[in-house]
């Protein structure tokens, strides 16, 4: 944990939050490389049922270190049963879940639709549960948020977004090395919801660890991703690369057009 | 709207809720003293006052508000231990809510008064009988609301918890506990209210000291003043009693914004 204070240096995205969190930051090129990136993460034949209901039936899938994937589909398809099968939430009857490929165990973290703050810690503590000796470094991640001064508040005066942006903050503390994110935007108003996704995006960049979206919102997807997976009755039934150059233009015509035929997809009716 | 506008709270404001118990005080010594209250029933207060200053003075009084203080705050400490602790155990391990929770709730539906007769057999009239109904009945709302508090705790933060590496005690002292805190609070407030009722009937039990005491022993020789004392102490004591846990309410809860 040391290493965060460090590591905060080279965030170079901070700088952008602090001072504008509403508008985009300029990208530069090249995000320096992290000295600890994202982990590869394999699925095997993973399968899971509820009693008699199947609801993931033989899950294949690799994601390389660093990738971006986004899972989209119906509610009720299956996506947040993977994701949480990945983060260990949830036992699997068959196959198996790969994090990393050396012996160490990788540091794997969620975003849950709900932040989930402790009401009766300050923000700060919040940020450092789990790691007490750690103040200085959930520091650090407060500010990487835009939200250093808000280190001593309850989270009960916090808005939606910012709940949101402490539990990021949280996550990354942590110096995730794989970030599952279930729903985490969900429940925010859309113009959050686009600060929050070139925040996200931005310490993807920045940092390198390999990220799962979990997403109702195809047009999130689309703007995050390296890959949109859907996922229908518990399998994947698409995997669409998105090839679009960072950061993407919500109204290019490319962005529409991929968006629009992703939805269709998602739309036709079962079979 | 009105809440916006208020900057300042008048001065009065922290009076305000004694201006009822003023303006019956009041009345009832006009009442008195107009002849239309026999001083048998009710004594004017001006004689009551008197009666509090004579019985202050002499050092009486504070013989036997010390006793019942020292009573009711050992019940209470034994009781309500006693119910934390048991809820404690039946609310995060299964194993204890099945082999206790049944006879418990049974017990629990048996008034704590209704057991004086087979106190009275067991423990004599002794301070040890009454220092057991108060802790009898103090027991039960603690325990309850310890146990609810603790089986209501919100399993999306124990999970997040877990997720970030909290397991055991720090679980059970960040999470857990902190969650179930305003349910084990109410129990307090509860048992707080309880204990003076309770009080008030085990003083009776041939006590040699304590407020119960000093009222029926005013009954006997019809001091009605006297009487009145202690029951206005018993009202005062409830008061300070119930400001006591709504301060550790707000101490305990002060990240909650209903307790700020």
């Amino acid at each position: 944990m040391l290493l965060a204070p460090i590591q905060i240096e080279s965030d170079y995205l901070s700088h952008f939050v602090q001072d504008a969190p509403s508008s985009r930051p300029t990208p530069e090129p090249a995000a320096p490389p992290k000295a600890r990136s994202g982990v590869p993460l394999a699925l095997a034949n993973l399968s899971k049922s509820y009693d008699e209901r199947r609801v993931l039936k033989d899950v294949q899938l690799h994601l390389d270190a660093g990738e971006f994937v986004a899972i989209v589909g119906r509610s009720g398809c299956g996506k947040s049963t993977l994701l949480r099968s990945i983060a260990g939430l949830e036992s699997v009857d068959e196959g198996s879940v790969k994090v990393g490929s050396g012996t160490l165990a990788p540091e794997v973290r969620i975003m849950f639709q709900e932040a989930r703050l402790l009401p009766w810690k300050s923000v700060l503590d919040n940020v450092a549960l789990g790691l007490p000796r750690a103040k200085g470094a959930a520091a650090a991640a407060l500010w990487t948020v835009g939200l250093a001064e808000r280190a001593d508040d309850w989270p009960a005066a916090l808005s939606g977004g910012q709940k949101q942006r402490v539990a990021l903050a949280r996550a990354l503390v942590h110096e995730p090395q794989l970030l599952l994110l279930d729903e985490p935007l969900g429940a925010l108003d859309a113009l959050t919801r686009i600060e929050m996704q070139q925040l996200i995006e931005s310490l993807w960049q920045a940092r390198g660890f390999t990220a799962v979206l979990v997403t109702h919102d195809v047009a999130e997807a689309v703007a995050l991703a390296d890959r949109v997976l859907l996922i229908e009755d518990g399998e994947i039934t698409l995997d669409q690369a998105v090839d679009l150059p960072r950061p993407r233009q919500r109204g290019s015509a490319e962005f529409a057009a991929l968006e629009q035929s992703i939805l269709q997809r998602v739309l036709r009716p079962a079979r | 709207m009105a809440a916006l506008k208020r900057k300042h709270a008048p001065w009065w404001q922290p009076l305000a809720p004694w201006a009822l118990p003023l303006a019956l005080l009041l009345g009832w010594q006009v009442a008195s003293q107009a002849g239309w209250l026999s001083s048998r029933i009710l004594p004017e207060p001006w004689a009551v006052a008197k009666a509090f200053w004579t019985l202050s003075e002499s050092g009486e009084l504070w013989l036997h508000l010390k006793v019942s203080i020292w009573r009711a705050g050992l019940g209470f400490a034994i009781g309500g231990g006693l119910g934390l602790l048991l809820g404690l155990l039946t609310g995060s391990w299964r194993h204890a809510e099945t082999l206790l929770d049944t006879t418990l709730q049974m017990i629990r539906n048996i008034p704590a008064l209704a057991l004086i007769p087979l106190v009275i057999l067991w423990f004599g009239i002794d301070e040890t009988a009454k220092l057991f109904l108060l802790a009898v009945g103090v027991f039960f709302p603690i325990y309850l609301n310890t146990f609810h508090g603790i089986r209501s705790a919100d399993q999306g933060l124990i999970e997040m918890a877990k997720s970030y590496g909290l397991s055991g005690w720090p679980l059970y002292r960040d999470v857990i506990l902190p969650a179930a805190m305003p349910s084990i609070l109410v129990g307090v407030r509860f048992s707080l209210g309880l204990v003076w009722v309770l009080l008030i009937v085990a003083e009776t039990i041939s006590a040699q000291a304590g407020i119960g005491y000093m009222t029926m022993n005013a009954r006997e020789f019809l001091q009605t003043d006297v009487v009145l004392v202690g029951i206005l102490l018993y009202a005062l004591l409830g008061k300070l009693a119930d400001l006591f846990s709504r301060q550790l309410e707000r101490r305990c809860l002060r990240w909650n914004p209903a307790y700020r």
